[in-house]
């Protein structure tokens, strides 16, 4: 038998398989097709402070082993959210759910987490510091190490649970970002969020996305992804949940090498809905084949020696 | 939804650019006329939404147009090949509330759902009216299989090569119908919303991601509140747009 659990700041999944925010709702439509029971946790859509249609359409174009999303934070708002979505999803899920949350200034990203950290659902709050920072310009909470600090603090001072702050890849130095986050007080952190990307229509000559530009997701960024989990691995010393591409037990393993303590699955969901519990179900075997009997002791095995 | 493994029992060009592919497969998740499939191919990240046009004991028929590279890759395909496809996504249409004489309006290709729409209604004893509008005459299919069915056809090209010069709103002037139903291009869509003097149900397309309701990738504003055009569409009633 192996051992496929692992542990997020005193949490402890059976696996790390993590539905990625964005890519499972809330879990609903997958419950259908399997018990979603089987999942490590999961992520649910990225929440803020107030209800969100989110950007025109189109908001979807199609890549070379992957795809570009402009979905633009399309949800309920966090109050509906707890009224609605999470009795629903009780009935379905019955672990501790990882609350994602985004805001476009400090004080949604405050009031968010503060009603999210109330339920006793949710056992990890996820804070996403990819969007435009209305307050700053547009410009992301998630570029500058500066602003990811006040975020991580300003969170971390109304929430019990752990915190582990989303980061985005489109930075010079994801490194320093992730150090300012580990600085404020973060539990752990996420990466990596889409790479900013664009598909142009030879047709019509115009880009493909109403929004012009989108988040790049799915296989083709695992690389980038593993490097970047590798990389913040050697800077800090909190718990990263990595993501990126991972559409295989393989690339769970490859991942947790690089220093990963779990693993989000995100785009690959939307191509197959069974992605998460394919991944589950070979996990042993991949395992045995690589000669791992306990999947935690692995982690950032990649940098020993 | 359901996942399933289908196998290419035929797949013939029909018009010009439109092709029809037989599949066999568990069929058993279509459950109404107006449903779609989701279709993986190799060498493709995302999956093809591709509308039903029928569906029998096992036996799924399509007709796509070839409009980009996974299309393209699709009419390539061979008898026996196989291919993995998410079946039963979408709501249909509702054939309930037709009343007597429904109109059914298909332009391009929006005609296939129309097919199986139109089988149902006949077989429900209802007295069926088809217009089917295309551009020009080499791109008219399907007006000899609605007819097959026992229903009344007219046909419109735009450059009135076939049937009626003009759209499918020139066709629909003097019929007396007691519901409609409609799929094709959005400015068809808004032209018969805006001819029509009944209720009637409009079927939407959208970019998809996942084409089972996870992504947020197609939603809409309705009157009835956000909806995905994946899952809580691709049909909506008249009342419920917003143009």
């Amino acid at each position: 038998m192996v051992d496929l659990s692992v542990n997020l700041s005193g949490l402890t999944l059976d696996n790390p398989v993590i539905p990625a925010s964005g890519t499972f709702g809330f879990g609903y439509e997958f419950a259908e097709l399997y018990d979603i029971n089987i999942l490590g946790s999961f992520s649910f859509k990225g929440t803020t402070r107030d209800p969100r249609f989110g950007n025109p359409t189109p908001r979807i174009a199609e890549c070379e082993s992957g795809m570009i999303n402009s979905v633009g934070l399309q949800n309920p708002g966090v109050e509906k959210v707890i009224a609605e979505e999470l009795p629903k999803l009780k009935k379905c899920f019955h672990k501790p759910v990882i609350a994602n949350v985004s805001g476009f200034s400090l004080d949604e990203y405050v009031t968010c987490c503060e009603k999210l950290d109330k339920e006793d659902q949710v056992g990890l709050i996820e804070v996403n510091i990819s969007c435009p920072n209305v307050h700053g310009g547009g410009m992301s909470f998630g570029v500058c190490p500066d602003s990811a600090f006040e975020v991580t603090k300003a969170v971390k001072a109304v929430t019990k649970k752990p915190v582990y702050i989303k980061l985005s890849p489109n930075v010079t130095d994801i490194t320093e970002i992730a150090a300012a986050c580990e600085e404020a007080g973060a539990d752990g952190l996420s990466l990596i969020n889409t790479l900013l990307g664009m598909r142009i229509d030879l047709k019509t000559k115009k880009p493909v996305v109403a929004n012009k530009m989108g988040g790049f997701s799915g296989k083709a960024i695992f690389p980038v992804a593993l490097r970047m989990v590798y990389q913040v691995y050697e800077k800090v010393n909190i718990p990263i949940i990595g993501m990126g591409g991972v559409s295989s037990a393989e690339d769970v393993i490859e991942m947790m090498l690089a220093g990963a303590s779990a693993v989000q699955v995100g785009a690959a969901n939307l191509v197959n809905p069974y992605a998460c519990r394919d991944i589950i179900e070979s996990l042993p075997a991949a395992m045995e084949k690589y000669n791992i009997k306990t999947l935690k002791e692995i982690i950032g095995g990649a940098h020993n020696g | 939804m359901k996942q399933g493994i289908f196998t290419v029992t035929e797949n013939r060009k029909i018009a010009s650019s439109v092709f029809e592919m037989t599949l066999a497969g568990d069929t058993s998740d279509i459950t109404a006329p107006g449903q779609f499939v989701n279709i993986q191919l190799d060498g493709f990240f995302l999956r093809r939404p591709i509308s039903v046009c029928d569906c029998e004991d096992g036996t799924l028929r399509l007709i796509y147009k070839v409009v980009g590279k996974g299309t393209e890759a699709m009419s390539g395909l061979a008898s026996g090949t196989g291919l993995d496809i998410l079946t039963g996504l979408g709501n249909g249409y509702n054939t309930e509330v037709s009343g007597d004489r429904p109109l059914l309006l298909g332009g391009g290709v929006g005609v296939p759902p129309m097919y199986m729409l139109c089988k149902k209604l006949l077989a429900e004893g209802k007295d069926v009216t088809v217009i089917l509008g295309f551009n020009t005459e080499s791109e008219v299919f399907y007006e000899e299989e609605f007819k097959a069915l026992g229903a009344k056809v007219l046909v419109t090209t735009a450059d009135g090569s076939k049937g009626i010069k003009g759209f499918v709103t020139d066709a629909m002037n003097g019929i007396d119908y007691t519901y409609f139903y409609t799929c094709g291009p959005e400015p068809m869509l808004k032209a018969v919303y805006n001819k029509s003097t009944t209720s009637g149900q409009l079927s939407f397309e959208e970019r998809m991601g996942c084409g089972f309701g996870a992504c947020m990738g197609c939603s809409c504003k309705t009157k009835y509140g956000n909806k995905r055009i994946c899952k809580d569409g691709p049909v909506l009633v008249k009342e419920e747009i917003i143009w």
